[in-house]
Order: structure tokens, then sequence, then C-alpha cells
């Protein structure tokens, strides 16, 4: 009845905490990979673990000027994730004598410092819904970049990077932030339309055609980008961000329906007619025929990773003394795989329930959110972590066919870092609004989902 | 280095990164409502010498309301069951409370619970929502005893 309320707490302390401990962790994995490797360069650990501590550290002290309210374990996990990964990098690069540490370590500094600068500029969340349209053109723009000739490059068949100097990158990581965007700035403001208007046609209510085009539309960039640029993982990554929103928005299963009838009748239509999703299928469901395991682009990769982690058992064999560089792309898509083998299902599991808690802070952000932008916008976004996470993990699992997503934090690769930081900016950001004691009391907040199936409760006649 | 040592560097790596899901696991104990009022409980005397407007307020015997009864109208004299469920006014079929009253809206108002107490919304209707006398602007606390008015029907909650 009477709610006795406490003082909202900050609780930037616990998080410098749980920093410390992230960076404990990623330490201690430098450092058993330097000893079992037997080259232990004590410089690499502190530049690695240096490097990451002070940009978590500068995240850390602009959340305690701008932000104070935010989410405190959202940033170590992020930390934790991005330690890691580069510890494995870092190990890969060991056994196969690369550098790609310093170039992912170049990577997460620019990731964190844009992000930092977002942090910085954005503030309020809310601005971003001034952006409505301009994220939808930026999304498009994003998205078309890499089928501009002279710019685009096609790498391991699929036409999504853009060569920028000796840098590479892959503009689509950044169009699923700048569509989210849209996506939720759109269905803030027309969910009434969406919500009231339209035929029922049994417990079905099924929207206006109008109201759909939206829904087309994202229809159409998915496969679009399937169809042109070859790439399975984000054309699944934007359909399923926008169903969730769309269902978040207006909780009419309808939507959901139809966008799973979309997903069936793209999906066989992709399966049946394009070369390059036959054969995902085929190696697939038949990965240890040892014809597909020896065609090029066969299932070498995902058997071998599958070796890989059943060799690393429960306790896995010990960072740095498995063999998890047989597998190709062993420290970016397969980089799930090398820690299956390297610190066993113990720590792998230990890896997913960082992802989950990452993902429940996400939508337990949204749920808190005062407004119903920051409500979709917190929901699209955490969605696409765990799209990323379901997609790539699962593949690799071979739990679903394995499309090439990158791990988020984790994979060497800078632009999905880069992406990856600034969603977690952005979060931060939605959480900090919703957890700070509130100016006015005895207003209601902004609901977002009015279900109508609540109203058959009591109908009276 | 040898092999024993190393292994249980390995095993402590393992309880490393255990120790940081379940501290994160820990800590978000404390977070698992939502919204401001989060945590429930007495505050602490140092709390409260702190923070004194968090002196709980004397209890006030206002009981959450149960029932909703239409007093006036069309449908007068007929009680709605409330059972923590949003209420929509209207004349449209799929309203809760389908009124049939030609000064009503298609979707007139709704009727909605947050936290212990219900507030009203106007859906944008053509005649307004009225509590007591004054018109809706915004959503709106109802206390039980106080008069809704929809067009020609009056709605009152009942504790």
């Amino acid at each position: 009845m009477t709610e006795v309320q406490t003082a909202p707490v900050s609780r930037r302390n616990l998080e410098l905490l749980l920093l410390l401990l992230a960076l404990a962790v990623g330490a201690s994995a430098f450092y058993l990979v330097g000893v079992t490797t037997e080259a232990t360069d004590v410089m690499v650990i502190v530049k690695q673990i240096g490097v990451l501590g002070v940009l978590g550290l500068i995240i850390h002290v602009l959340l305690r000027i701008f932000a104070k309210y935010a989410d405190p374990v959202i940033l170590p996990i992020a930390v934790a994730l991005n330690a890691l990964g580069l510890a494995m990098i870092y190990r890969i690069d060991m056994a196969k004598s690369t550098d790609q540490a310093s170039r992912q370590l170049l990577w997460t500094v620019i990731a964190v410092l844009v992000a930092a600068v977002a942090l910085w500029i954005i503030r309020d969340h809310r601005t971003l819904r001034r952006f409505t349209y301009i994220s939808l053109a930026a999304s498009l723009i994003l998205l078309v970049l890499p089928m501009i000739p002279g710019l685009g490059v096609t790498i391991n068949g699929a036409r999504i990077w853009i060569h920028v100097g000796s840098y590479s990158m892959q503009p689509g990581e950044l169009a699923k932030i700048t569509l989210a965007v849209f996506f939720a700035a759109y269905l803030s403001s027309n969910r009434d339309l969406i919500l009231m208007a339209g035929r029922k046609v049994g417990p079905l209510q099924l929207p206006r055609m109008r109201d759909m085009a939206p829904m087309v539309l994202a229809w159409l960039m998915s496969i679009g980008v399937l169809v042109v640029q070859r790439d399975l993982g984000s054309s699944i990554l934007f359909f399923g961000m926008f169903i969730v929103m769309v269902y978040v928005a207006t909780a009419r299963i309808s939507w959901v329906l139809i966008g799973f009838l979309l997903v069936v009748v793209g999906g066989v239509f992709a399966g049946s007619t394009m070369g390059h999703v036959t054969r995902r299928l085929n190696t697939w469901l038949n990965a240890f025929d040892p014809e597909v395991y020896q065609a090029s682009g066969g299932s070498m990769q995902i058997v071998e990773g599958l070796f890989g982690m059943a060799d690393g058992g429960l306790f896995g064999t010990g960072l740095g003394a498995g063999s998890p560089y047989r597998v190709p792309l062993a420290n970016s898509d397969m980089i799930i795989a090398s820690f299956g083998e390297e610190i066993g299902l113990i720590g792998v599991v230990a890896i997913v329930l960082l992802f989950m808690l990452l993902i429940s802070r996400g939508l337990r952000t949204a749920l808190g959110s005062r407004d119903a932008f920051g409500k979709l916008l917190a929901t699209g976004l955490s969605v696409t972590l765990a799209l990323q996470c379901v997609v790539i993990i699962g593949g690799v699992t071979r739990l679903i066919p394995l499309t090439g997503l990158a791990t988020p934090f984790m994979a060497a690769g800078g632009s999905s870092l880069l992406a990856n930081w600034i969603i977690v900016v952005i979060l931060l950001l939605i959480s900090h609004n919703a957890r700070r004691p509130m100016d006015e009391t005895a207003t209601p907040t902004d609901v977002v989902a009015t279900p109508s199936a609540t109203h058959k409760a009591v109908k009276s006649s | 280095m040898n092999d024993l040592v190393l292994n249980i560097f390995r095993l402590a790596f393992l309880a490393l990164i255990w120790l940081l899901v379940l501290g994160i696991v820990g800590s978000m104990r404390l977070d698992l409502s939502i919204g401001r009022k989060a945590r429930t409980g007495t505050p602490s005397a140092r709390t409260l010498r702190k923070h004194p407007e968090l002196a709980e307020p004397e209890p006030t015997s206002r009981k959450a309301a149960s029932t909703l009864e239409i007093t006036d109208g069309p449908l007068a004299g007929r009680v709605i069951e409330l059972q923590g469920q949003p209420i929509l006014f209207g004349r449209a079929q799929d309203a809760t409370v389908v009124l049939e009253d030609d000064y009503a809206s298609g979707r007139h108002a709704r009727l909605f619970p947050q936290g212990s107490r219900w507030f009203i919304e106007d859906l944008g209707s053509t005649n307004g929502t009225f509590v007591g006398d004054t018109q809706l602007t915004r959503a709106q606390a109802v206390e039980p005893g106080q008069r809704i008015r929809i067009g020609k029907t009056v709605l009152e909650l009942k504790a």
C-alpha cells in the first residue's frame, strides 16, 4: 500500500569494483596464454590490459559525470568480453605468428573513444528521436555503400566490406544501430495508429496495408541484403530485430505471425534457388560427410571447431595449450569454438552467461524506461546483441546453419566492435534515464504496450 | 612451469571468470523490481537521517479500488469487477465496456492500474472525459468516490 522509497543509489562504486574484476579476468587470461606458450611477455599484458583498463575508466568517469544512475553491470561485462576476446586473438597470434591482437587493440581504442564521444554528445537518448528519417536514410546508405564499385570488396563471397586506405570496414554493422533508432522512433509515434486501425479476422487483428509499409520495407531490405550482398546473418538480424520491436510496440501476435510467414516464404525461396544458401544448408546437415568436409568452403571449418570443443571437454585444455588455430577464422567467426577448446564447457558457459546478463540488463533497462522511444530502442538494441549471439554461437555449435556474424565484443573485427560499443553506451544512457529519480510524482509512466487481448477480460454486453 | 602449478592456474582462471559472473548476478539481486520505488522495506535509521524525505508518511486508510460502478447513463447500475487490467471505454465493439451512449467516442477513455492506484486517460475523444468537473488533459489518478463522466455515463470507483 504505502510504498517505502529508498534514496536512488547511483552504484558507480559497484561498477568500478566489477570493472576491476573484469580486468583481472582479462589479465589472467593473457598471463595464462603467456605462461603456457612459454613466451611470457609482460609488456603485452601491461599494454593490452592497461589500455583496455584506461578505456574502461574513461567511460566510467564519463558515466559518473553525465549518467550517474546508469546500470552498473553493463560496462564491466562489455570490458570483460572485450578483454577475453583480445586474449584469445593474442593466443591465436602466438600460434600463427600474426599480429591481429595489436590491430584489435587499436580498434578497441577507436571504438571506445567513439562511444565515449557519443556518450558525451548524446547525453539524453531522447535527442536521437529527432533523427527518425535521417537514421533511415543513413541505414540505407550504410547498406548500399559496399555495393559501390571501387569502394566495396567481396570477401568470402559476401559483399559487405568497404576499403578505405588500408583499412576495411563493414558499414552494415553500424546500420543495425541506425535501423533500431528509426524503428523505435517510428513505432513510438505511430503505435496508436497501428493499434487502432485495421480489421479483425477471428482472433487476429490485422494491421492496415499502409501501416504495413515499414514492415514490408524492412522485409525487402533484409531480403535485399541476402540476395545482393549474400549475407545471411545480417539479414536474419535486421528482420528479427524488426519483428521483436513491432511485437513489443503493439503486443499484436498477428504481426509476429505475418513476420514468420514472410520468413518462411523468403527462407524457402532462398534455400531452394540461391546457391550459397543451399550450400550452407548442405554443410550444416551433412557436415560429417567426407565429400562435404573436403569440398572448398565445405564443412571443414565447423567440424574442426566441433572436434576442438570435444577435445576441450568440461575443463578445457587450458589457455594456450590447445590447437584452436587449426580452425579457419579461429579468432573471428569461430572464436567461441576456440574458447570451447581451451577453457572448456565451464568457461564457455560463463561467457554465454555474461552475454545473457548483458542482454537481460538491456531488457531490464527497457522495462524501467519511462518513455516509449527509450523502451523500444533498448529492446531493439538488446535484441540485436541477442540475435548476434544466437546466430553465431548456434552456428558454431551446429545448432543452426553457420552464418558469418561477429561474436559481439570478442571476434576480431573493428566495425562490429565499434557498433557494439556504441550500443552499450546508448543502453547505459537509457538506463540512466530509467533509474534516475523522478521529478514529478503520481504521473503514470508512458506505457508502451496496451494489449487489446486484455480487453476481453471484462466484457459488458 | 610445473604442470601441477599450471593446472591450478587454469582452475583458478575458471574460478575467477565465474566469480565475475556470480558477482554480477549478486549485484543484480538488489535490483529486481521496476521503477523508482525499487526496493521495499523500512529505511534504516541511518538512511533516514541522510534522506529525511524517505520517512514513511502517516498510514492512510485508503484501500485499493476493487469495483467500478456505473452510477448514471444508459448502463446505470452495472458493476464491473476490477481485475488489475486496463479497461477501455467506448462505443467500439472491442471495448471492455461498450457504452451505448451517443456522446461517447468509439475509443473514448482508458482506465488502467499503476502501482496501487487507477489512472484514467482520455484517448482523444470528441466530447472529452471529466473527473469531477474538470476535463482531462492527461492521464490522472482517480480515487474511490470521484465521479468520472464519459458522455452521459457517470462512473465511480468503489473500494
